[in-house]
């Protein structure tokens, strides 16, 4: 909702400011949703012309020589910094591994770049740079460049960690969002939401009786295996902040097809449900951290969820849905009980409802 | 999961909706009275399972919506003051105010929290001495309770920096101004099963008589919904206006007396500003006079906020069930959930919202 109208105010004559709606960025520009599509198309596809950015890809595809490069960069602002099931440091390696894997490259190198407040504990640092050693070694990636710098207290939370990586993109292998053909499977790795549901419960002092853990994990050896059975993977995809839904949308707007799936075939852990029932979340809307989606074709399907399975990352891999020729752009999903809904993009962060 | 597993299986879902094509003969209009309610209905697409003649109509039912504009423009207020920390549920950040709202509050520096239970706020009221903690009350008999038991804490712990934003509604009296209206064309109602669980259904009774229409007080699973519209035309084909109870596992006639003793306490009834509809009489909580040192609305002198709704916005026709959110010219255009016009656009239970999310593909 605007402040006030602003369209061309503060701006130059040659490039007046993009957003018209809301003269502040909004947290819901970062959420993952509508808001923040908006902020990337509007803001920075608008200003940065490259190739490589479009269409939108969990990172960039790079021809170097004869050598085909994926680079990607993600940054980690998380509260609490430690969380059942990990840290962020943990998360900043396997975020951008798994955007690398998503591309289907062989995650190789990081960088890592520290923002720390001013005052952190020299004991929490340390045990984040051990999580990111183990993370590290357990994806098979190392970390190679790096950078710090430290703030005052008050001008950050504690430490946010920016990493970005680059991998080996194998021969034959195409991975890409516009590849999704009608007649896809639409196959996903395992139990949506922990991780978002395991922050928010610590975060916010919330007690389920059994404790909520994060599933972050470095997704590239789950990927490896995958690629074995069929190079021939269409999309993949870690449905990280705004979920399987929002994934899902990103998918099938840049393929220009529908997706339709079964909300019975999706797998969501119990105290999970109980969780997302209780405070009104959705959670094919909340984010995961060692999921993936992959859009194979259908005669592949068998094959790549047999090799899913006997990973330990993929053991209760699934198919929920299927691409189809039919409401292009839009995700429909049949309901539990036999109905057929659409399933939006949302425009923000999900908020939890009232009663 | 218990208790909700029961109650989304697809094969009582199907007998349901064969029982209600069987004994519907005629056009009915049934109102379900709650945004809960409505939002079942759109997310499991009931309404597909459910005889053409049958048309359900989504009633005033969502707090959020129904919050009148000037009490948002009064909350950003409030907000705004450097002095302030304002607590509020997650939905009500993004309802459009005169001029903004107050996620933008936030972002311009105010310090503006989600809470998830008022006594959250009464927390933090009493770890930050040197903050004056305001909690936006606002929803139906349901979440009357909670609000009146923070108040009563805050009270008991004899805290001076909280208060409460107070925009409480009741349903029976709105239910009455529907049935009023020249134009009414509901013939039932699903009463609200969790206002019911707190309050009992006792003052349905003279409703139903009254106006000769049925109210059955349901819950709020897809099953829940299917058995409540079941019953409703089972009365309405065999000419009854009574009103009974599908939700007996969480509602009693008396309610929880407790809860109705506290908010007895804390909370007396007032008139009250519905957005979109207009003031109804009696319809609303505003603090008791032993509690009135916890209103914010007079600790922050923002009594004298009015403000106005777009005129594009036909919210009111909405919420009272005279139009369809797809009936609005600036439905997905001008207005959608990115950009809201009016309150049942911005939250997730608003008939709007619902629509535009969870919508048909026939209405878009």
């Amino acid at each position: 909702m605007p402040d006030t109208p602003r369209g061309d105010l503060a701006a130059g004559p040659a490039c007046p400011i993009p957003i018209a709606d809301y003269p502040h960025v909004t947290l819901a520009h970062g959420g993952g949703g509508r808001l923040s599509q908006q902020l990337i198309e509007t803001m920075f596809l608008a200003q940065f012309p490259s190739e490589a950015l479009r269409p939108p890809h969990d990172g960039a595809l790079l021809q170097l020589g004869n050598m085909r490069l994926a680079f990607s960069t993600d940054s980690y602002v998380i509260r609490p910094i430690f969380f059942p099931g990990g840290t962020i440091g943990e998360l900043a390696v396997n975020g951008t591994v798994n955007d690398l894997a998503m591309c289907g490259a062989r995650p190789m190198y990081l960088s890592a770049a520290f923002i720390i407040e001013e005052g952190l504990p020299m004991e929490d640092l340390w045990r984040i740079v051990v999580s990111m050693q183990t993370a590290a070694v357990t994806a098979g990636v190392t970390l190679v460049t790096g950078d710090t710098k430290v703030v005052d207290r008050g001008k950050g939370d504690r430490i946010f960690i920016n990493t970005s990586g680059i991998g080996m993109v194998l021969p034959g292998v195409h991975i890409n969002p516009i590849r999704a053909t009608a007649g896809d499977a639409v196959l996903l790795s395992g139990r949506i939401a922990d991780h978002g549901i395991a922050v928010l419960s610590v975060r916010e002092g919330l007690e389920f009786g059994t404790e909520l853990k994060s599933d972050t994990a470095p997704l590239n050896g789950l990927v490896a295996a995958m690629l074995h059975a069929s190079p021939d993977l269409h999309v993949l995809r870690d449905p990280t902040r705004g979920g399987v839904a929002s994934a899902l949308n990103e998918i099938a707007a840049a393929a220009r097809l529908g997706i339709h799936l079964r909300e019975e075939s999706i797998p969501v852990g119990d105290a999970v449900r109980g969780a997302c029932e209780l405070l009104g979340l959705d959670p094919l809307y909340v984010a995961n951290e060692g999921k993936l989606i992959a859009i194979v074709p259908g005669h592949d399907a068998d094959s790549v969820l047999e090799a899913m399975r006997s990973h330990p990352l993929g053991k209760e891999a699934v198919v929920i849905g299927t691409v189809v020729d039919d409401h292009p752009g839009i995700v429909t999903m049949e309901t539990r009980i036999g109905g057929t809904r659409i399933v939006d993009m949302l425009s923000g962060e999900q908020l939890p409802r009232i009663c | 999961m218990r208790y909700v597993d029961e109650y989304r299986d697809r094969e009582k879902a199907r007998m349901f909706a064969a029982m209600i094509g069987e004994i519907t003969k005629r056009t009915w209009t049934l109102m379900e009275v709650c945004g809960g309610q409505t939002h079942t209905i759109v997310r499991y697409g009931l309404e597909s399972l459910l005889p053409k003649t049958l048309a359900l109509i989504h009633g005033p039912g969502c707090p959020v919506c129904v919050t009148p504009l000037e009490m948002i423009d009064r909350a950003i207020a409030i907000a705004s003051r450097p002095d302030v920390m304002f607590t509020s549920f997650g939905d009500m950040l993004r309802v459009p105010g005169s001029r903004s709202d107050l996620l933008s509050v936030k972002a311009r520096g105010g310090d503006v929290r989600i809470v998830y239970s008022p006594l959250d706020a009464v927390t933090l009221a009493s770890q930050n001495p040197g903050k004056k903690v305001v909690f936006f009350a606002v929803g139906f008999e349901t979440t009357a309770p909670p609000n009146a038991m923070a108040v009563w804490q805050a009270h008991r712990l004899g805290l001076k920096n909280f208060s409460i934003l107070c925009s409480h509604v009741l349903v029976p009296p709105a239910m009455e101004a529907i049935l009023s209206s020249p134009s009414n064309s509901v013939q039932a109602f699903l009463a609200a099963g969790h206002v019911c669980t707190v309050m009992g259904f006792r003052e349905y009774l003279p409703i139903a008589e009254r106006h000769g229409v049925p109210v059955v007080v349901t819950g709020f699973e897809p099953v829940d919904i299917l058995q409540g519209i079941y019953l409703c035309v089972k009365q309405l084909e065999e000419g009854r206006a009574e009103v009974e109870n599908q939700y007996r596992r969480s509602v009693r006639p008396e309610g929880n007396v407790r809860a109705r003793q506290l908010i007895a306490e804390v909370f007396t009834t007032c008139d009250r500003k519905w957005r979109g509809i207009g003031e109804i009489p009696r319809s609303g909580y505003t603090l008791s006079p032993a509690y009135a040192g916890y209103d914010a609305e007079r600790v922050f002198n923002v009594e004298g906020i009015e403000a106005r709704e777009s005129p594009l916005c036909i919210a009111g026709a909405i919420l009272q069930g005279m139009k369809k959110p797809h009936d609005c010219a600036a439905f997905g255009r001008e207005c959608s959930p990115e950009r809201p016009l009016g309150a049942p656009m911005v939250s997730s239970e608003g008939a709007c919202a619902a629509y535009y999310r969870y919508g048909t593909l026939n209405h878009r």
